[in-house]
C-alpha cells in the first residue's frame, strides 16, 4: 500500500462488494426458485428467500425424469457429462504430453512439420467446419457414442506448446544423467518427466475438464438419442418446449446441477485454476 | 531453441506424435479442406450430386442483406461485451489490488462464472429477464419500459450482451489482477512521492503499463464473442427475433442445420476460417513482442 486512504479502502470494499453481487444474485436466484413450486414462480411470487420444495424438485429431476419436456433423466445427462468431460481432458493431456516429448526430445525428419500441424489446429475451431466435421464423425458410425462426443475434441494445440515449454526449461543434465545410467527413453519419460511435470498437468486439467463439460455445439450436432446427451445441451430442451409451460423450478434446479460440478472445480483447486488458466494462454 | 541432448530412435518418435497427428488429419485438416472445396459447389435438394459453380456461393453470400446484418449484429454484440466486461473487470481488479483485507475471498467469489457454460448463464438470465414472471423484468418494467426481448430485437440483444458480459468478467478480472500484480511498486511510489494523486497515477501509470494486458483481453475477448457464445445465443434467443441477435458464427449453424444451404454455410466457414487466422496472428504476435513503451 502506497499511503494510507481509509475512505478509499471503504470505497473498495463497496465497490467490490457490489460487484460480487451482481456476479452472485442471479445464481442466487436460480437457486431460490428451484426451491419453489410451479404457481408460486408463474405468479411472480418469488421472494428472496428458499422455499420447501428444494428436495421434491431436486428428485424429481434427477430420478424421475421432467415428465412432459423430456424422457431423459439429469442423473444420465450428469453421467454423460462427465463422462465425456474425462475423456476430454485425460486423452488432451496424454497425446498432446507424448507428441511434445517427441518433439523436444527426438530430432527426426519432419520434427517441425509435425509440430506445424499441431500448432494450426489452433486456427480451425469447430465453430468454422461444423458439417464436414459432422460428416466425418457420422461416416465412421461415432453419432451417439461417447467416442463421437470426446475424440474430435481431444487434439490441443494449447496443451503441446505448453508441454513443448515446459520439457524447453528442464535441465539438459537431467537427461545426460539419464543417459550415463542408461535410462531408455521411455524409462526417462516415465521416471523424470512426468513426475516433473505434475503441477503443469493439474493445472491443465482443471481448465481442459471445464472445457469438456462446458461444450455445446458439439454434443448438441451429433446427439440424437436422449440418453446420450450431455447435461449443458439437455437444459436448453427444457426450457424451450413452450415458453408458457416451461418449468422453471426444474429448469434452475437443472442449471444449478449443471454448474455445480465445474464451479466446484474451480472453487476447490483455485491455485491450480488460474495457473492453469494463465500459462495456456500465454 | 532447441535441446542439447536428445534420444536418437527412428519409430519411436513416429509413434509418440502419431495420436495427435491422426485426431487434427481426420478431425481438423480434412473437414477444413473440404468446408474450402464444397463453397465452390451448390449441392441438389437430396444432398446426392453436387456441381462445380466457382465463386457463385460467395457471390450469393455477398449480395444477401442478411449476411451484412449479421455482420453488423457480432460487430456490435463483440464491442458490447468487451467494452462493458473489460471496463467493470479493470474496475474491480484494481480494487482488489489496493492491498485491501480479503483479497482471496473477493477473488474466488468474482472468478467462478468463469466455468459455467454460457448455455446455462443464458438459461439462468432468461429465468430473470422472463417479460411475465422474471425478477429484473417486473424491476425494468417499474422503470416505465415495455420490457419483452421475445418481440423487441434491441431488448434481446440486450440481455445476450448481459448475459455473455456476467460471465467474462471473471476471466478479464483475473488477467488484470495478475497484470496490476507484475507493476512494480515503486513506480508507483515515486509518483506519489511527487505529489500525484491515486487517479492521476492511474490514467499516467498504470493504465498504460497495463496495456500489454488489455490488448491481449481484447483479441481474446473478440474471439469469445465471436465463437464460444454460439451456445448462449442458441439458449436464449435462437438469432431471434427477426435475426435481431444472429452472429455469425450462429448463421453459419442456422443455415447448413434448418436452411440446408451447405454450399452457402461453407462459404461462410471459410469466411471465418480467415477471420481466425487473423485473430490468432495478432494474439501471436503480441506474444512475441508485447506491447510495450
Amino acid at each position: 500500500m502506497v499511503e494510507n486512504r481509509p475512505f478509499g479502502n471503504i470505497l473498495a470494499h463497496l465497490i467490490l462488494i457490489a460487484g460480487v453481487l451482481v456476479i452472485v444474485f442471479p445464481v442466487y436466484m436460480a437457486f431460490v426458485a428451484s426451491t419453489w413450486d410451479p404457481a408460486t414462480i408463474a405468479n411472480g411470487k418469488l421472494g428472496l428467500l428458499p422455499g420447501p420444495y428444494l428436495v421434491e424438485n431436486y428428485s424429481r429431476i434427477l430420478f424421475e425424469g421432467t415428465g412432459r419436456t423430456t424422457r431423459a433423466h439429469v442423473d444420465v445427462m450428469l453421467l454423460n457429462s462427465f463422462v465425456s468431460a474425462m475423456i476430454i481432458a485425460t486423452g488432451k493431456i496424454a497425446i498432446s504430453l507424448i507428441s511434445s516429448y517427441a518433439i523436444v526430445y527426438f530430432r527426426f525428419p519432419l520434427r517441425m512439420v509435425a509440430f506445424w500441424l499441431i500448432f494450426l489446429t489452433l486456427m480451425f475451431p469447430v465453430e468454422v467446419r461444423i458439417y464436414p466435421t459432422y460428416k466425418i464423425v457420422a461416416d465412421l458410425g461415432l453419432l451417439d457414442t461417447y467416442a463421437g462426443l470426446s475424440v474430435p475434441l481431444i487434439a490441443s494445440a494449447t496443451a503441446t506448446l505448453l508441454f513443448r515449454q515446459f520439457f524447453m526449461t528442464v535441465p539438459d543434465e537431467l537427461l545426460e544423467a539419464a543417459k550415463i545410467d542408461a535410462a531408455g527413453p521411455l524409462r526417462f519419460f516415465k521416471d523424470v518427466l512426468l513426475p516433473l511435470s505434475r503441477t503443469n498437468i493439474a493445472a491443465l486439467f482443471v481448465i481442459l475438464f471445464i472445457y469438456g463439460w462446458n461444450q455445446y455445439l458439439w454434443p448438441l450436432l451429433i446427439t440424437t438419442r436422449d440418453d446420450m446427451q450431455t447435461v449443458v445441451i439437455g437444459i436448453k430442451k427444457i426450457v424451450t418446449v413452450q415458453d408458457a409451460l416451461t418449468e422453471w423450478q426444474l429448469a434452475m434446479a437443472t442449471a444449478i446441477l449443471a454448474m455445480l460440478p465445474p464451479v466446484l472445480v474451480v472453487v476447490v483447486m483455485q491455485k491450480l485454476f488460474v495457473k492453469g488458466l494463465v500459462e495456456t494462454e500465454k | 531453441m532447441e535441446k542439447r541432448a536428445t534420444f536418437s530412435n527412428k519409430f519411436l518418435p513416429y509413434l509418440l506424435v502419431a495420436p495427435q497427428l491422426a485426431i487434427t488429419l481426420i478431425f481438423f485438416y480434412w473437414p477444413a479442406s473440404q468446408a474450402v472445396k464444397e463453397s465452390f459447389f451448390i449441392q441438389d435438394a437430396f444432398g446426392t450430386t453436387s456441381s462445380f459453380v466457382g465463386l457463385e456461393n460467395y457471390r450469393t453470400l455477398f449480395a444477401d442483406p442478411y449476411y451484412f446484418h449479421s455482420m453488423g449484429v457480432t460487430a456490435v454484440f463483440a464491442i458490447a461485451v468487451t467494452a462493458a466486461s473489460l471496463s467493470i473487470a479493470l474496475l474491480l481488479a484494481v480494487q482488489a489490488d489496493r492491498g485491501i483485507r480479503g483479497k482471496m475471498a473477493y477473488q474466488t467469489l468474482l472468478v467462478w462464472p468463469y466455468a459455467v457454460a454460457p448455455a446455462v448463464a443464458g438459461v439462468i438470465w432468461i429465468f430473470l429477464f422472463q417479460p411475465s414472471l422474471g425478477y429484473f423484468a417486473h424491476l425494468v418494467r417499474a422503470l416505465g419500459v415495455d420490457w419483452n426481448p421475445l418481440l423487441d430485437g434491441n431488448q434481446a440483444m440486450t440481455l445476450v450482451v448481459i448475459a455473455a458480459m456476467w460471465k467474462q468478467i471473471s476471466y478479464n478480472f483475473l488477467f488484470f489482477l495478475a497484470g496490476l500484480q507484475a507493476i512494480p511498486k515503486s513506480l508507483i511510489e515515486a509518483a506519489a512521492i511527487d505529489g500525484a494523486r491515486p487517479t492521476r497515477r492511474f490514467w499516467t501509470i498504470v493504465f498504460p503499463l497495463l496495456s500489454p494486458t488489455t490488448f491481449f483481453l481484447v483479441v481474446v475477448n473478440i474471439v469469445y464473442v465471436f465463437f464460444d457464445t454460439l451456445g448462449l445465443i442458441d439458449a436464449v434467443t435462437g438469432g431471434g427475433p427477426a435475426k435481431a441477435t444472429e452472429t455469425l458464427v450462429y448463421k453459419v449453424f442456422q443455415d447448413g442445420k434448418l436452411g440446408g444451404d451447405l454450399g452457402g454455410s461453407n462459404a461462410q466457414s471459410v469466411i471465418l476460417m480467415i477471420i481466425v487466422i487473423v485473430l490468432t496472428s495478432i494474439q501471436f504476435r503480441y506474444v512475441e513482442r508485447k506491447v510495450t513503451y
